[in-house]
C-alpha cells in the first residue's frame, strides 16, 4: 500500500510552515533583543529540538537493525520517513553556529569571542595584538577569561568545524546508505543485503555513541560554557528518543485512523508505548542522577546552570518541565490498558512532546537570554512552523516508498507479534 | 460423582492446540500445569488477567511513604542533620538526598510484596504442600486439568473429546 501525500493533509502542513515562515521574518523585525539574540536562540532551539528527533530515528532504526528486532520490520518506513528532516535541521544548526562564529550575527556562545583566550594585550591605536606572555608595552586585557582559555584547544575553530561538519555528514551519509539498501531490498529478496545493513548499523551505533554526546557538549552545553556535566550527552540524546517515540507513536495512531497499516496490531502500539514509558524513566534518572551530584557536591563551579534556573524567572517552567516529563508518564503509561488506548495515548503523548521541547528551550535559553527572556507569539509561530515543515518533510518521504516493505527477513514474525 | 481429568501432553504447542479445539467444542478447561510459563495460553483457557501488578503498585507506594515517613522522623524531625552542608532542617528542601532511598525501600517493597503475595496465592510458599496432579509437570511435561463439575457434558461425552486430542497421557480420578 501506497500513501498518498495530498489535499488537506499536505494544506495543513503548508499553512502551518507559511506560520512559521511569518513567524521568522516577523519575528527578526520585531525582536528587541540585542544582536537579534532572542531570534538566534530560538532558532537553535527548533533547528536541534526536530533534528534530534530525526537523529533518534536513524537511531532507533540502526538500534532495530543491530539487535535483530523482528517486531519493527513491519513499520521501519516510519523511521526513514522521519529522519528525511536530518539536512534541513542540520543546515539550520551551521547556519546558527555559522553567523555567530564568523558574523558575529549573535552571542549565543560566549566562547565564540576569540579576544577571551589571550592574557594580555597590546593596544596600539586601532589595532589590539593579544598575547598569551607578558611583553613590555604589553596590559592584561580585561575580556580574558582563565576557564573559557583552558578549553581552547577543544574550541580551536577548525577543530570545531571539523567536528560540527563531521556529525552532520556521518548522519546523512548513514542515512543515505541505510534508505537506498532498504529500497533495493524491495526489488528482490537478498539475505546478504539484509546483513549488510545489520553490520552497518552496528558500525552506526559506534558513531552515533560518541556523536550524539559531543553533539551534545559543542551545540548545547557550550552555552554554559563555564559549566560542564560528563553525563549531559546522554541526558539529550534520552531527551531525543522519547520525543522520537512519541512522535512515531501519535504518527501511526494517525495513519491508522486514516486507513494505513491495517497490519499493525495492537501488541506493536503496545510496544512503541512501552518505549515511551521506558525512556521517559531513562531521561528522568539521568535528569536526576545530573542534578543529585550537583546539588549534594554544592561546588561553585557546577552549581551555576542549576542557580540559573532555580532562582531565577525559569524556576516554575524548569520544575513543570520535570514534572510532566518525569510523573505524567510514569503514573499513565504504567497500566497495560492505557498502553494500548489511543484516544489516550494521543493527548497524554503530546503533553510529553511539549514537556520536551520546553525541556530543550529550557538548556538554551537561561544562558543566552539571562534575565531578560520573552515568550509569545513568536515562539509559537516558530514551533508550528517546524512542526509543519517536520512533519511535511516526513509524509512526503514516506510517500516515496510502499508502507510495508518487501522482502523483509523478518516480515512475517513482525506481522504475527503478539504481545 | 464428578470425575476429574488430568490430560497430559508432551509439547507446549501441542497442548496450546488441543487447549483450542476443546475450547471451541464449549469445553472449559480448569486449568494448565506446566514446567514453564505457556506463552498465550491465559486467553485461550479465559484465564483472568492477574491483579499482581496492582498489588505491586500498592506495595511501593507503602515503600514510598514508610520511606519519606522514616527519613523525616530520623533527620528532620527526632535528630536534625546537617546534610551535605545543607542545614536546611527541611524535608521538602533535603529531599534530593532522600530520593536514592526512597526509591530503593519502593523498590525493595514493591519485590518482596510482590514475591509474597505470588507465593501466597499460588500456595508454593516453601513446606507447603504440592498441589500438581503429577510430579513430572515441573520436568517437561504439561497437564491440563478438566472436570466434570464445570462443563455441561458428561463424562463419557468429555472424554471422547479428549481422546481426540494428540494426549501423551490420560489419568481420571473421581471426587465428590
Amino acid at each position: 500500500m501506497e500513501f498518498k501525500f495530498e489535499g488537506r493533509t499536505k494544506l495543513i502542513t503548508q499553512i502551518l510552515m507559511g506560520i512559521g515562515l511569518i513567524a521568522l521574518i516577523g519575528g527578526f523585525f520585531t525582536d528587541g533583543s540585542d544582536h537579534h539574540q532572542r531570534w538566534w536562540a530560538n532558532l537553535l532551539i527548533n533547528g536541534f529540538f526536530w533534528f534530534s528527533i530525526s537523529l533518534a530515528a536513524l537511531f532507533f532504526y540502526a538500534l532495530n537493525y543491530a539487535v535483530e528486532a523482528s517486531w519493527s520490520a513491519i513499520i521501519k518506513r516510519t523511521f526513514e520517513a522521519m529522519w528525511h528532516f536530518l539536512p534541513i535541521g542540520g543546515g539550520v544548526i551551521i547556519f546558527v553556529l555559522a553567523a555567530g562564529h564568523f558574523f558575529h550575527a549573535h552571542h549565543l556562545y560566549h566562547w565564540m569571542d576569540s579576544t577571551l583566550y589571550h592574557e594580555y594585550m597590546v593596544v596600539d591605536g586601532d589595532q589590539t595584538v593579544y598575547l598569551d606572555a607578558l611583553e613590555a608595552g604589553a596590559v592584561e586585557n580585561p575580556n580574558y577569561d582563565h576557564i573559557i582559555a583552558g578549553k581552547e584547544a577543544y574550541f580551536t575553530p577548525w577543530f570545531f568545524w571539523l567536528r560540527t561538519l563531521g556529525y552532520v555528514a556521518t548522519f546523512l551519509i548513514f542515512a543515505r546508505l541505510f534508505r537506498r539498501w532498504s529500497l533495493l531490498e524491495d526489488e528482490k529478496p537478498d539475505l546478504d543485503l539484509h546483513f549488510k545493513q545489520f553490520r552497518r548499523s552496528a558500525v552506526f551505533l559506534v558513531f552515533f555513541a560518541v556523536f550524539s554526546s559531543m553533539l551534545a557538549w559543542d551545540w548545547v552545553m557550550s552555552i554554559d560554557v563555564h559549566w560542564f556535566s560528563t553525563l549531559f550527552g546522554w541526558y539529550l540524546f534520552s531527551g531525543m528518543w522519547v520525543s522520537f517515540m512519541i512522535m512515531l507513536n501519535v504518527g501511526l495512531i494517525w495513519l491508522r485512523g486514516k486507513g494505513y497499516y491495517q497490519e499493525v496490531t495492537s501488541s506493536h502500539m503496545h510496544d512503541i508505548s512501552k518505549w515511551m514509558f521506558a525512556i521517559s524513566m531513562l531521561w528522568s534518572y539521568l535528569w536526576v542522577s545530573q542534578f543529585l551530584l550537583i546539588w549534594y557536591a554544592n561546588i561553585p563551579e557546577e552549581v551555576t546552570y542549576y542557580t540559573q534556573r532555580f532562582f531565577s524567572d525559569y524556576q516554575v517552567p524548569f520544575m513543570i518541565t520535570f514534572f510532566v516529563n518525569f510523573a505524567i508518564p510514569f503514573y499513565t503509561l504504567l497500566p497495560r490498558d492505557t498502553k494500548r488506548n489511543s484516544k489516550f495515548i494521543v493527548p497524554v503523548g503530546t503533553l510529553i512532546f511539549l514537556g520536551h521541547f520546553a525541556d530543550v528551550y529550557l538548556l538554551v535559553i537561561p544562558g543566552t537570554m539571562f534575565d531578560h527572556n520573552e515568550f509569545g507569539i513568536f515562539e509559537i509561530g516558530l514551533f508550528l512552523g517546524f512542526l509543519g515543515l517536520y512533519i511535511n518533510r516526513t509524509l512526503n518521504a514516506l510517500s516515496n516508498a510502499p508502507l510495508i516493505p518487501k522482502n523483509h527477513p523478518m516480515l512475517q514474525e513482525s506481522k504475527e507479534l503478539h504481545y | 460423582m464428578n470425575k476429574v481429568f488430568h490430560v497430559m501432553y508432551d509439547d507446549d504447542d501441542t497442548l496450546k492446540d488441543a487447549a483450542s479445539a476443546l475450547v471451541a467444542k464449549g469445553i472449559r478447561v480448569k486449568d494448565v500445569f506446566s514446567p514453564f510459563p505457556v506463552h498465550g495460553i491465559d486467553p485461550i483457557i479465559g484465564v483472568k488477567r492477574t491483579r499482581l501488578g496492582i498489588a505491586a503498585f500498592m506495595f511501593a507506594t507503602t515503600g514510598t511513604t514508610l520511606a519519606l515517613l522514616g527519613m523525616w522522623y530520623f533527620m528532620i524531625s527526632d535528630w536534625p542533620m546537617n546534610i551535605g552542608g545543607k542545614p536546611s532542617f527541611s524535608l521538602i528542601e533535603n529531599l534530593p538526598a532522600f530520593i536514592p532511598v526512597t526509591f530503593e525501600f519502593s523498590v525493595l517493597c514493591g519485590a518482596h510484596g510482590m514475591a509474597i503475595t505470588y507465593l501466597l496465592r499460588n500456595g508454593t510458599l516453601p513446606g507447603m504442600p504440592a498441589s500438581n496432579p503429577d510430579p513430572r509437570t515441573t520436568d517437561d511435561k504439561f497437564v491440563m486439568e478438566i472436570t466434570t463439575e464445570q462443563n455441561a457434558l458428561s463424562a463419557d461425552e468429555l472424554e471422547a473429546a479428549i481422546k481426540e486430542t494428540p494426549l501423551f497421557e490420560l489419568s481420571t480420578k473421581d471426587y465428590k
